[in-house]
């Protein structure tokens, strides 16, 4: 069947078979490649997304549920040659290393800091406990966003 | 939050010592990074594995037929298609390209398919019949033992054997299987060249190793296949061996197309080796003064069903069983065994990380016996520069600061353990089991040593090339940028040598560049770094001297402060040096385990603060601290982060991270059963490094990727039987171990 949604702020439609998640329409079929596959269990977070204003993991989702959505993915949070301030604060703090689990620490930041500008040490781990990291151990991950959270106050 | 942007700092710049902004960090922030699991090629198939679903069993038939039925199916291989050697290894080519009359492992590759896309080839990979004679697996090591079924065997005797103390301390000790768990799984490309050659992208810590592996097992000249470096999501070890490379390559000569391949997570758990479990016996005898007289040991490490890097494992296990001490009596003996659970290899810290845990435990067990400060007790034996190894008598040349890396996280202030009211910081976490009345604090040390780059007489070498060029200083290399910060530190050393602002690490294939040797063993910054060092050192004396100059920067060459020759017209002619850089040899040890076997050596420390909740067994680990043995610090940034994620790694080994194997098989391949830390799990981290010059790494720099995972698993036990008074005599801790565990 035919999905339309709305995906990065761009109208967009994609053939999808019953059972396939929206990751994978929108790794295989729509060309988004920076959602990661990690685990397809929802355990990871590598394929975090923001779906009409909420983070999910897509492996969790099916394609079809996302009709008529709003889709953020790691795609659309920078514009051209321009960082947003979340993933600035993360390539300055030594936040990213392998890199493979890093877009979805971006849109689970981006969702946390757009509920919550200043969250305190313990607002950020709760906001990223869905998420792993395998490389850094979390700790310049955290010095990223509370860097963040003071410089935007 | 406002939605303003800011311009990425592109202008990257830093030489040794600064920690600039990462060459890949901002197409890995925008999800437009390529990993191998990204890769595509136009007229792609998609291959998929069938893997024995028994440990042990005789190969009776193999029914492809109702594979190629299925429409889109292009291959279904067996051994028989396999043209060349029919096995391949990392240091022994035992293991089959794909099972050959038995399977000896859970999840061993039997039959490789490629079809249309991945449902196709997966549901084809269903559809092969494979007729098994079930038979018993052997998975007990020491059933293993007994039967001889080994891969190699450990002897070391160095001193009077007849030596016994005043307090003898025996222990028994077990460490579980570990898995590197990398986030991106197994995954390639492998693309024909249309004249009988291939070209494979595929996740990888050593290109090379990979490229005379294909060679062998496709029985093709070497320069038929290219091996290319290519984005990998972590490795820790998962990625030294041959896993999907030559099934690849194979495919795609086979069916004349790019083929590309992607493990699902629980085949992951079952397509890579893991940390091999241990069971330690030590018998520690010191004097009243607290002094190491001799130590015993028995180390039994399980390498499942194929050698991997068993043998180079048992004897990393076998030549650190007595850790960073003095002792002057010594026995080890080890075995690594061969049985049916799933191969195990290379993990990060590579056999020292399990017998930490066992002579750990000794130590502060001495200590206890004496009612000595367990740190004092590490200081009466301490192993320093100019000493004896205890347990192959090499006797240390290079700078091993164990004194100053006891003394200064002694002096580190112990922060509070930062519990709070909050569940968050509790125990049992926001799950609200925890009452706070039953939690019991402790501290606990341990210290942890381990060579440098690889041992026993290997020839290890790295090779890299630099050149100047309208695009700066460019660095060509095969090392694997595996995310430890590679391609920042290779360009920071050229920048340092030719004083040109502008470098760059440009990953070539194994074509174009001789072997840079695995991303393991903390070799890389040492190795490749080493000879990236010599190159740009030499590449700059030799464009001084074609000038006549004194100095070279962006401007060009200077002589005082006349400009003689401008970047212009040193651009006219073609810059390039290529070095091959060797660290200082070794030797195979004698059959009492004796030789100069090791390049180098790091210790470090660490000191763990916990939280128990004693009746529920379940841990918080608030701080760990750490001191660090680094030479130098090339990337402090770079180094800082490889000691929060090594640490992060041992914290999971010490209460949380098991692969649980029954009679041969992984009862928990997938991310909700094998636990691993989250953000909440993650300690503070307190961390000194301890720099020295006098190693031959480039400007005195040490690995540094290994030391943080070695003691830290250690060193969370020891603060777990601070806290509770339990014996802990196993990792991963299980709540059981707490609760209902020995004393």
């Amino acid at each position: 069947m035919i999905v339309a949604f709305v995906l990065n702020g761009e109208p967009t439609t994609a053939r999808v078979m019953a059972p396939t998640s929206l990751l994978e329409v929108l790794r295989d079929d729509l060309g988004m490649g920076g959602s990661k596959n990690a685990c397809e269990q929802g355990e990871c977070g590598s394929c975090s997304i923001v779906l009409d204003g909420g983070l999910v993991c897509s492996c969790l989702v099916m394609a079809v549920d996302a009709e008529g959505s709003d889709v953020r993915t790691v795609e659309g949070v920078s514009s051209g040659d321009f960082l947003h301030p979340i993933q600035e604060a993360m390539h300055r703090a030594g936040a990213v290393q392998c890199g493979f689990c890093t877009p979805g620490f971006v849109m689970a930041a981006v969702d946390l800091f757009e509920h919550n500008p200043h969250p305190t040490k313990d607002e950020i781990k709760e906001a990223l406990a869905g998420n792993i990291c395998r490389c850094t151990g979390y700790g310049a991950i955290i010095r990223a966003f509370e860097d963040l959270a003071r410089d935007t106050r | 939050m406002t939605t303003r942007t800011v311009r990425p700092v592109t202008d990257i710049e830093g030489v040794v010592g600064d920690s600039p902004l990462r060459p890949d960090g901002v197409p890995k922030l925008k999800g437009e990074f390529d990993f191998a699991q990204d890769l595509s090629s136009d007229q792609m198939l998609w291959g998929a594995t069938v893997r024995s679903p028994h440990p042990h069993a005789r190969i009776r038939s193999i029914d492809v037929a109702p594979a190629l039925a299925i429409g889109g199916v292009h291959a279904v291989l067996t051994t028989d298609d396999v043209p060349g050697r029919a096995r391949f290894g990392l240091e022994h080519p035992d293991q089959p390209v794909l099972a050959s009359g038995s399977v000896n492992y859970w999840g061993e590759p039997v039959v490789v398919v490629a079809a249309d896309d991945q449902r196709t080839a997966r549901a084809a990979a269903r559809a092969v019949v494979v007729d098994y004679e079930v038979l018993e697996p052997l998975v007990d090591m020491e059933e293993a033992d007994r039967r001889d079924e080994v891969f190699r065997r450990m002897r070391i005797r160095r001193g009077d054997q007849g030596v016994t103390g005043d307090v003898v301390i025996e222990g028994y000790y077990e460490v579980g299987m570990q898995d590197q768990a990398p986030l991106g799984t197994e995954a390639g490309l492998a693309v024909p060249d249309g004249s009988g050659g291939v070209d494979l992208y595929a996740t990888s810590q050593f290109v090379h190793v990979d490229q005379e592996q294909v060679v062998a097992s496709l029985g093709l000249r070497p320069d038929q296949v290219r091996s290319h470096p290519t984005g990998i999501g972590g490795a820790f070890g998962a990625r030294e061996d041959v896993n999907l490379h030559i099934h690849l390559c194979l495919l795609a000569l086979y069916t004349d197309r790019p083929v590309k391949m992607v493990y699902h997570r629980s085949e992951s758990f079952t397509g890579h080796v893991h940390r091999h479990p241990a069971r330690l016996w030590y018998r520690h005898h010191a004097d009243r003064e607290g002094r190491l007289l001799r130590v015993e040991a028995r180390v039994v490490i399980d390498g499942g069903a194929y050698a991997s890097t068993t043998a180079a494992v048992l004897a990393n296990a076998s030549y650190f069983a007595v850790g960073p001490y003095r002792c002057d009596s010594v026995a080890v003996d080890g075995v690594g065994t061969r049985t049916n659970n799933p191969p195990c290899g290379a993990m990060r810290g590579f056999g020292a990380v399990q017998v930490c845990f066992g002579y750990e435990a000794q130590m502060d067990r001495i200590a206890d016996e004496l009612g000595m400060d367990p740190l004092e007790l590490r200081r009466r034996n301490v192993l320093s520069t100019g000493d004896p190894m205890p347990t192959t008598g090499q006797i240390i040349e290079t700078p091993l600061p164990t004194m100053e890396v006891i003394d200064s996280l002694e002096a580190m202030p112990l922060m509070g353990n930062g519990r709070s009211d909050d569940p968050i910081h509790l125990p049992g976490g926001t799950g609200l089991t925890t009452d706070a009345a039953h939690v019991v604090s402790g501290v606990g040390y341990a210290l942890g040593i381990k060579n440098l780059g690889f041992s026993e007489g290997f020839d290890d070498y790295a090779q890299a090339r630099v050149l100047l060029n309208d695009e700066g200083a460019v660095v060509e290399t095969a090392a694997i940028e595996v995310g430890q910060g590679l391609v920042s530190v290779l360009a920071q050393i050229a920048r340092t040598e030719l004083g040109i602002s502008r470098a760059t690490v440009r990953h070539v294939d194994t074509s174009k560049i001789d072997s840079a040797g695995s991303t393991s063993a903390s070799r890389q910054t040492q190795i490749s770094g080493g000879a990236t060092l010599e190159a740009a050192e030499t590449l700059r004396k030799r464009i001084l001297d074609a000038f006549g100059g004194d100095r070279l920067d962006d401007d060009g060459v200077w002589k005082g402060n006349v400009l003689v020759a401008g970047m212009d017209t040193v651009l006219e002619r073609h810059w390039e040096e290529t070095v091959t850089f060797r660290h200082p040899p070794t030797v195979g040890s004698d059959p009492d385990g004796q030789g100069a076997v090791h390049a180098d050596f790091a210790v470090a420390g660490h000191r763990a603060v916990v939280d128990v909740d004693a009746e529920l067994g379940l841990v918080k680990v608030h701080r760990v601290d750490t001191t660090q043995d680094v030479g130098r610090a090339l990337n402090p940034q770079s180094v800082r982060g490889q000691i929060e994620g090594g640490i992060m790694q041992g914290v999971g080994l010490a209460i949380m991270e098991e692969l649980v194997v029954a009679d041969g098989v992984i009862q928990n391949p997938n991310f909700t059963d094998y636990l691993l830390p989250t953000i909440l799990d993650s300690p503070e981290v307190e961390a000194l490094l301890i720099e020295e010059e006098g190693s031959w790494g480039p400007y005195g720099a040490k690995g540094v990727g290994e030391a943080p995972t070695i003691s830290s698993t250690a060193a969370v036990a020891a603060a777990i039987r601070v806290a509770t008074g339990k014996a802990i005599t196993r990792v991963p801790v299980r709540p059981q171990d707490i609760a209902l565990g020995d004393d």
